[in-house]
């Protein structure tokens, strides 16, 4: 039989991004306070890879102040249910991992919108943060030719990072309107190191074309993708390529706060201004309560480990700094929003669950997420909908499912043990 | 509005679906009403074991003839509907239950069924994931495995195509000749059948039909890992148990290379959420017949509710106090294995047409004595 | 190759950069990772252990999530399920 390790903590904060790190480092000094991330260490999406980093980089500061506290970290654990009373079930390589809380964190971040057109399934059609990930894991890029298309700030982001890994960035595609953008980019005056962050990406990326209003129709190639064609709506472009780098914004990973109960509210977490969710003794950050970028993920983190440990008055400091980062999160939800043409994208043959491998035409005669299900197991796979769902819900309209446990694939034998007998038994 | 026809369906799980296809191909007009997904009841919740049980005589003769049923329905099945004959093994663990084994044979043997008896040697070379030592089994090779909620949505699809047509609201009363729809309108019809599983009660008060939960558990697809449906002979003894919780052993291998776990089954549950003791008892109990099993991946679990009737006969014909009404429930834990059989007799029922086996062991009038019906009040 | 591993990948000693996932190692070697169910390869999608489109058996264990575990030397990889 393989390992089982309990702990119990005051706080528990589940997801070691910016949001996780802030939390910890805020609850630290007052409470006994783990964090986990499935991970092989902390940092979340950003800071995958660079924490620590050097001084210089902007996730150094946090690093030092972690460092300082007495927080435990976990790695490489990845919750899965909620069984009983302030008790989370985690797997790790090495078997379960029950942890104990008194209060819990949830700080578990966002993934990307896929959304399915012609030759999306093709290999080296890869998420933009996805590519850029597998850079930060080691996939050398530089002299590849890679087009990065889709919705949302990531793709500049995405794009200066694979620049300056030596990738010949072809273009860089945004869906949404200019005119949509536009009013965005008046709307980030508010927001003055938004703006040099956009100022800095455009220098980095200054031979790039940034073609905004544009979005991929077909990607081509044998096994994979050797060239994308693009539209504005009214011309199409094709493009030879390496990797397309694809992603249409953030979607929050809400399955845990979904298990235990907590309220949702047009996708995300609902929460009061201490960050508390609808269950008690439960506060969420970052993504999961809204797409806001880093700095909101900062805050409400911060906020949300202040109040967790009762330290009111420093979390109410922060109040105006995250009404700010709200309103950019609200400004950036509205601008890169997916036009509806992308809903007509998917041939009838396109697979749209590719676990499953279940074709838009089939999808097409349902009229909901379940009877789909049921009928054409699409979200009966591995990754239970966490791809797919997202784009039915765009396509079709369909709101997802309720969650059971576990909310991941876990090994039978870990999921048997978390089921330990109580006493009576 | 109100509208008439030969006979009202209520319910489109895989027994109303093959009800309303009996009764459409016998020439009846035929109106369907199912608020929900097609098969998305207990029909979308089990475990599709396409099954010869046999607990009782009257279980014997209506789960034999209700799989022949099926076996001349699988070739117009469509592919998604998985139906495939991989067999059972009933495995005993001791030499007790080869004696259980034995009378099992005794039995299958004079129905013409293929049995063969499996010592501890055979058994292992059937099922190398089961643990060493067990004493033996029972493989009865015509037992089939399917995916309900397909093959009920096949079986409607057959009732459509013969004229029968489906209304996509809950009915709220039934009886006396009338449904009463969620959106106002009434159906007339001097035949109404029940066929809402678990739910009958809701709509024929004093049912005595209970809901009987169970749990179930699916891995990612590993294939060739389990070759036959096995179930514990132990499972004899558990789900006879009419008032206790239990669990047994009892997997099966889906077309998709996947696993599909049970059973447990529990009384006065009434939630649908995932107890989380019954179903640790239950992967335990997985774990002691099949250890290799540990190493497989779980992908989700759910549960879902059977009709459980008193005497674990299914109630399927007139109610007694209501000549307009017919009930086609309580099947409990077989109601994928029997639903063609249910369908047969319905239309035998309501249109004296002949039965291939005697329709008196399932009529409702059996059930309905004073005592239970106010325990049901 | 500097710094380099050997892992297997299908029986085939391959050699790797140290450090890198098994979905890198796959990546730079053109392997897809898995054959879809109705026989299409695939490659890694989101590169954080959400999509499952990146499973491979190692060290015969299969369904393991290549761009969440990394090469080691000896590692043997396999992409048929
Ligand atoms: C793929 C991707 C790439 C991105 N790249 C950039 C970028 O380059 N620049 C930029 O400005 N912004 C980027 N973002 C946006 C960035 O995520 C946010 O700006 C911010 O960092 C979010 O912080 P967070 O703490 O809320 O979430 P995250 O950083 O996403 O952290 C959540 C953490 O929780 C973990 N987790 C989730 N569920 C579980 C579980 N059940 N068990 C254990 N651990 C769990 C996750 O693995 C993750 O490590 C990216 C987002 C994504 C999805
Ligand atoms: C865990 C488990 C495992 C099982 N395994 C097997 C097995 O291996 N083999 C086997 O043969 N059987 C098995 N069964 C039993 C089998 O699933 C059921 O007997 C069968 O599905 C019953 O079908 P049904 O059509 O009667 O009920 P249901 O499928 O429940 O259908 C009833 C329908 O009525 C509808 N309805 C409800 N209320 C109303 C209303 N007011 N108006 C209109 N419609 C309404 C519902 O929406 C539903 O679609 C299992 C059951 C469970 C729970
Ligand atoms: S690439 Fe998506 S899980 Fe590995």
């Amino acid at each position: 039989m393989r390992n089982r390790n309990e702990y119990t903590y005051d706080v528990l904060v589940i997801g070691g991004g910016p949001a996780g790190i802030a939390a910890a480092c805020a609850a630290a000094p007052h409470a006994r306070v783990a964090i986990v991330d499935e991970n092989p260490a902390l940092g979340g999406q950003i800071w995958r890879n660079s924490f620590p980093a050097r001084q210089s980089h902007p996730s150094g500061p946090w690093h030092n102040r972690l460092q300082q506290t007495q927080a435990t970290r976990l790695h490489g654990l990845r919750v899965f249910d909620a069984p009983a009373f302030n008790t989370l079930h985690a797997e790790a390589p090495d078997g379960l991992h029950i942890l104990r809380y008194n209060k819990l964190i949830l700080a578990t971040g966002a993934r990307e919108r896929f959304l399915p057109f012609p030759g999306w399934t093709l290999r080296n059609v890869i998420g933009a943060g996805g590519l850029q990930a597998m850079v930060k894991s080691g996939l050398p890029v530089a002299g590849k030719r890679i087009v990065v298309a889709g919705s949302g700030p990531l793709l500049l982001a995405v794009a200066a990072f694979l620049k300056s890994h030596g990738a010949q960035v072809v273009a860089v595609c945004e869906q949404a309107p200019p005119r949509q953008l536009a009013h965005f980019a008046t709307s980030i005056v508010a927001y003055p190191s938004k703006i040099s962050q956009a100022v800095q990406y455009r220098t980095q990326l200054a031979a790039v074309p940034y073609r905004i209003g544009w979005w991929p129709v077909t990607a081509h190639g044998k096994s994979q993708v050797e060239s994308v064609t693009l539209t504005n709506g009214a011309r199409r472009l094709t493009l030879d390529c390496d990797f397309l780098a694809c992603g249409f914004h953030l979607v929050p990973n809400t399955e845990l706060p979904a298990l235990l109960g907590c309220s949702l509210h047009n996708g995300f977490v609902a929460v009061d201004s201490l960050q508390q969710a609808s269950v008690p003794n439960v506060f969420c950050a970052g993504e999961i309560t809204g797409i806001g970028g880093l700095d909101k993920s900062l805050i409400e983190g911060s906020i949300a480990g202040y109040a967790s440990t009762g330290q009111n008055s420093p979390a109410r400091k922060l109040f105006a700094k995250r009404n700010k980062a709200l309103g950019f999160a609200a400004a950036m939800e509205r601008a890169f929003a997916p036009r509806p043409e992308l809903r007509r994208l998917p041939a009838p043959q396109t697979t749209v669950c590719r676990c499953e491998d279940v074709a838009h035409e089939l999808l097409q005669q349902h009229d909901s997420w379940r009877s789909a299900k049921l009928h054409t197991r699409c979200g009966m796979g591995p990754c239970q909908g966490r791809v797919c769902g997202a784009a039915t819900e765009f396509l079709y309209g369909w709101p997802g499912e309720s969650i059971r446990p576990p909310i991941l694939p876990v090994r039978f034998d870990t999921l048997a043990e978390a089921e330990k007998p109580t006493a009576q038994h | 509005m109100s509208s008439n026809c030969d006979a009202i369906v209520l319910g489109a799980g895989i027994v109303g679906a093959a009800c309303a296809m009996e009764l459409a191909h016998a020439g009846m007009s035929v109106t369907v009403v199912e608020p929900g997904v097609i098969g998305g009841g207990a029909t979308a919740a089990g475990m599709g074991h396409i099954v010869v049980m046999d607990d009782s005589p009257a279980q014997l003769a209506f789960t034999h003839y209700s799989q022949q049923l099926w076996h001349v329905l699988a070739p117009q099945l469509p592919p998604a509907a998985e139906y495939e004959t991989p067999g059972t093994i009933w495995v005993a663990a001791d030499e007790v239950e080869m004696q259980e084994v034995a009378r099992k044979q005794s039995i299958y043997v004079t129905r013409g069924l293929p049995v063969r008896v499996l010592d501890s040697h055979a058994l292992l070379h059937e099922e190398p994931h089961l643990r060493p030592g067990l004493a033996g089994g029972l493989l009865v090779s015509s037992d089939a495995v399917l995916y309900p909620p397909v093959a009920a949505d096949y079986l409607l699809q057959q009732a459509l195509s013969s004229g029968a047509s489906l209304i996509r609201q809950a009915a709220l009363q039934a009886g006396e000749g009338k449904a009463c729809l969620a959106n106002g309108d009434i159906l007339s019809s001097p035949r109404i059948i029940n066929a809402l599983g678990a739910a009958a009660p809701s709509l024929a008060p004093g049912l005595p039909v209970h809901p009987r939960k169970g749990h179930l558990v699916i891995t990612d697809r590993a294939p060739g890992f389990v070759r036959h449906q096995l179930v514990e002979l132990g499972y004899v003894r558990s789900a006879g148990s009419g008032t206790a919780d239990s669990v047994a052993f009892n997997v099966q291998p889906r077309k998709t290379g996947q696993v599909l776990i049970g059973s447990s089954r529990q009384y006065n549950a009434h939630d649908k959420s995932v107890d989380h003791q019954i179903l640790q008892r239950m992967m335990q109990q997985t774990r002691r017949y099949m250890p290799g099993i540990d190493k497989l991946s779980v992908l989700r679990t759910w549960t879902g509710f059977r009709a459980a009737t008193p005497d674990k006969l299914p109630l399927i014909g007139p109610h007694p106090a209501d000549p307009t009404l017919f009930l086609a429930t309580g099947h409990e834990g077989l109601g994928i294995t029997t639903a063609l059989a249910t369908g047969k007799l319905i239309r035998h029922i309501l249109t004296g047409s002949g039965s291939e086996i005697p329709v008196e062991p399932y009529l409702p009038a059996r059930a309905f004595h004073p005592t239970t019906e106010t325990a049901h009040a | 190759m500097p710094d380099a591993i050997t892992i297997t990948v299908n029986g085939a000693p391959v050699q790797v950069p140290s450090g890198v996932t098994v979905a890198v190692a796959l990546t730079l070697l053109n392997e897809p990772c898995r054959t879809s169910v109705t026989g299409q390869p695939r490659g890694p999608l989101c590169a954080m252990g959400i999509c499952y489109e990146c499973r491979v058996t190692i060290d015969r264990i299969s369904n393991r999530l290549a761009c969440q575990t990394l090469c080691v030397p000896g590692m043997e990889v396999s992409t048929h399920a």
